[in-house]
């Protein structure tokens, strides 16, 4: 089977010119196949913090902690408003030097955070500040007699939001935060600019190498368009998982 | 005026001095549903013609259906000698000859009730400007609106919205008048406004056609009044005799929960 | 005192001695960190660095060179504007194609839009780059294309597919009747469209437009991985000229921070303060 669409590929830049390496040389499909993982790894690690940043970011700004509520907005503020891009360069080059070295057993003296760690907390923090935001103003849209309703019966404050505040938000800001997580899923090709093994430069070096810039540029296409497809496919079940008969709309 | 009997669908081969909407056979389905089962009559120039019937049964379709804004199944109609039904149709020749007012007004909400009135005979007819405006003008003063000429729609009431929207129509010196429900969306005070701006129209000779649920109007401004059930009519006739001595089961029925 | 902490009867909070929090949050503290180590840097950094050679401190370095990268800033600031003009225009057509009554037509357009909108702005970038010949030849004509019009073209494929799904949600916001009423005065459709539809939605399309210009504007920054000389690559080329000392990377890359926190943030104010106004009306 794997042979067959080895050979036709093979077949296929043979008699038309069309030489999609990556899928009958081995070298050049591992290499893609490593930078596909990296990108999963960046996409599924960074949604997961960003979620948790924005969930956590959320209950400070409703807190009752007024230098927090400060420090949570200052926060969403600036990541909101500044360049992903610049941002990655920021954490990498200019905290990543600062930061004292770690010795290994052997001697060694490495960084303590590698590229692609610094990527995952550089691009957590970006999609974490609208993540708040989005939160925020689902919670926003729970109205007040709810929760006084939640308080009457005898919940906590932390009660209530768990049970009956976020689970209602939660419907409330799906759409948003499904704009959000694709968007964090195509930002993740920034990571590009530090070096770190995803998608975007594992197929960059396969082209440069095979000299094959347009069909790699269409599998890259390909690829980016099934990776959100795949996305907005998961966030859309969620949706319907999670839709309450009769409320909103 | 002579009328085919009141007990039954006019023939076709009936003709008044001069139709100028004629229905024959008007079938309409959406997709399996058939809403209108088989509609044919006539309205004369000048004749004012209520269409009442329960929800549902086909009244705001068959009034869509002459102005070519729903298009029919089957069946013909004819506007002023316009093939409604022909595939050919030029809809903007027949829109122009036909007007329409909406349950819900539709005015357009950015711009002014003078200018609403003004933008269709601007635009579509290429008219002088000038001399639209003074019509516009003189339209709102007739549906008693003098001094609103600068309001937008959403600083409007209902009643005066839906005053709008009728002079907006007679903007395009229609020969026909469509009402669907009017006055349906309009607090209770209000209604009578409306209704009487719509009597002076029909009073100078406006060839108009309502659906409406307002029986009393109906009795008398309409000079005939179709009865229509599950996409037929069941019973038709002059108000007099229609509401004094109503022959189907169903049209007494409804009356009777009506009045 | 946090809702968590369950008070022991008989203690006022006042009577309390007054201590620090015991458990700093890492991740809340993170945000001001790096403005913090900005300003730190730029202003501890300068006694430390005395201490050894006369280098100049990171706050020198950044002043002395911040007319350069001022002008690099500015020229992100052009390609932004172009790549919004381009875009806008495109994206209106887009939109308006994926609203006409031809299936066919509809079809195409929507599909580019999902395309363009679903595709990160980088590997469009890079399509572009890559694919775009450096010069193109019009009626005989050899017009040259530097990398710079290609990233502002590159730049400008996003913007058209986020404008052409704005100006769609737009049209679709407004209600079937408007078309109704429209279509029953006579109007035709392009007249219906350009007359009565988008004066009303243009309100509403503003706040989300904005929204793109201020993601567009951040984006330019890309341009630097494709080899077009902006800040990002100057703010690199002066780290590299001033001997490439990493304690340099911090105020530097925290200068370019500011330009476009300085930039942005005020149109991100504007537009939700327009949002707001337009959702009570």
């Amino acid at each position: 089977m794997i042979e067959a669409i080895q050979a036709w590929f093979q077949r296929l830049y043979e008699t038309t010119g069309f030489n999609f390496t990556v899928f009958y040389d081995p070298y050049d499909f591992d290499r893609y196949v490593a930078g596909l993982r990296t990108t999963l790894l960046l996409a599924l690690s960074t949604i997961l913090a960003s979620l948790v940043i924005g969930a956590v970011g959320a209950l400070l700004q409703s807190g009752p902690s007024r230098l927090l509520r400060g420090l949570v907005n200052g926060f969403v503020v600036v990541f909101r408003n500044t360049p992903p891009l610049v941002q990655i360069f920021f954490f990498y080059f200019g905290l990543g030097t600062l930061l004292p070295d770690l010795r290994t057993a052997d001697g060694l003296r490495t960084p303590i955070l590698t590229n692609v760690q610094w990527a995952i907390v550089s691009l957590s923090l970006f999609a974490g500040a609208f993540n708040v935001e989005i939160f925020r103003s689902g919670i926003e849209a729970v109205p007040k007699t709810t929760i006084e309703a939640a308080e009457a019966l005898g919940y906590t404050r932390v009660g209530a939001y768990r049970h009956i505040v976020l689970p209602l938000a939660l419907r409330v800001c799906l759409p948003a935060l499904n704009n959000n997580l694709i968007n964090l899923l195509k930002t993740t090709t920034l990571a590009y600019a530090i070096a770190v093994p995803e998608t975007l430069y594992a197929v960059k070096q396969i082209w440069s190498e095979s000299q094959n810039v347009l069909e790699m540029m269409l599998v890259l296409l390909a690829t980016y368009a099934v990776l959100v497809g795949l996305l907005v496919w998961i966030m859309h079940r969620w949706e319907r998982a999670l839709r309450i008969p009769g409320y909103g709309r | 005026m002579t009328r085919a009997t009141p007990d039954g669908p006019p023939s076709p081969a009936w003709t008044p001095d001069r139709p100028i909407v004629r229905l024959r056979d008007v079938h309409k389905s959406f997709g399996t549903f058939e809403v209108l089962k088989g509609i044919s009559f006539d309205v004369a120039k000048g004749e004012v013609v209520c269409i009442i019937g329960p929800s549902g049964s086909g009244k705001s379709t068959l009034i869509r259906c002459i102005n070519a804004l729903v298009p029919v199944s089957a069946g013909s109609i004819v506007v002023e000698g316009i093939e409604v039904t022909d595939p050919g149709l030029d809809k903007l020749a027949l829109r122009r000859k036909v007007g329409m007012v909406f349950q819900q007004y539709n005015l357009f909400p950015h711009k002014t009730a003078l200018q609403n009135v003004m933008m269709a005979p601007i635009h579509v007819l290429g008219q002088d400007r000038r001399e639209v405006e003074a019509r516009a003008r003189a339209l709102l003063a007739k549906v008693r609106l003098a001094g609103k000429e600068n309001a937008y729609p959403g600083e409007l009431s209902g009643g005066q919205q839906q005053r709008v929207a009728i002079a907006r129509s007679l903007a395009m010196r229609p020969d026909v008048m469509l009402f669907d429900e009017v006055t349906a969306a309009l607090d209770p005070e209000t209604v009578k406004e409306v209704l009487v701006t719509i009597r002076e129209l029909a009073e100078e000779g406006m060839t108009c056609m309502l659906v409406t649920h307002e029986m009393n109007f109906a009795r008398d401004v309409a000079d005939h009044i179709y009865f229509t059930d599950r996409g037929v009519i069941v019973e038709h006739g002059p108000p007099a005799t229609f509401f004094a001595s109503a022959r189907d089961e169903r049209t007494r029925r409804f009356l009777s929960q009506v009045l | 005192m946090s809702a968590g902490e369950p008070q022991r009867p008989g203690t006022l909070p006042v009577l309390l001695p007054f201590a620090p929090s015991r458990t700093p949050a890492p991740a809340r503290l993170r945000p001001v960190h790096g403005w913090l180590l900005c300003g730190l840097a730029a202003l501890a950094l300068p006694a430390w660095a005395q201490g050894g050679a006369a280098a100049p401190s990171p706050l020198e370095v950044v002043i002395k060179w911040a007319p350069l990268l001022l002008t690099g800033f500015a020229f992100n600031v052009a390609i932004s504007l172009m790549a919004m003009a381009i875009g806008t225009l495109a994206g209106t057509g887009l939109g308006l194609a994926m609203l006409a009554e031809n299936r066919v037509v509809s079809a195409v357009a929507w599909g580019a839009t999902q395309v363009f909108r679903n595709v990160p702005w980088l590997v469009l970038l890079f399509f572009v780059m890559f694919l775009v010949p450096f010069q193109i030849t019009v009626f005989g004509l050899r017009l040259p294309l530097p990398d710079w019009v290609k990233a502002t073209f590159g730049f400008s494929l996003p913007v058209m597919a986020n404008v052409a799904e704005i100006v769609r949600g737009a049209v679709r916001s407004v209600p079937d009747t408007q078309w109704e009423a429209a279509e029953s005065l006579a109007f035709t459709r392009r007249q219906t469209l350009w007359r009565i539809i988008l004066p009303q939605c243009l309100k509403r399309m503003l706040p989300p437009w904005m929204n793109v210009y201020s993601l567009i504007a951040m984006a330019t920054v890309q341009a630097s991985i494709v080899g077009v000389t902006e800040m990002l690559t100057l703010t690199a080329q002066v780290h590299a000229a001033e001997g490439g000392r990493p304690e340099l990377f911090a105020p530097l890359y925290g200068f370019a921070l500011l330009c476009f926190f300085v930039y942005c943030y005020p149109i991100d104010r504007l537009t939700a303060r327009l949002e707001r106004r337009f959702e009570t009306r």
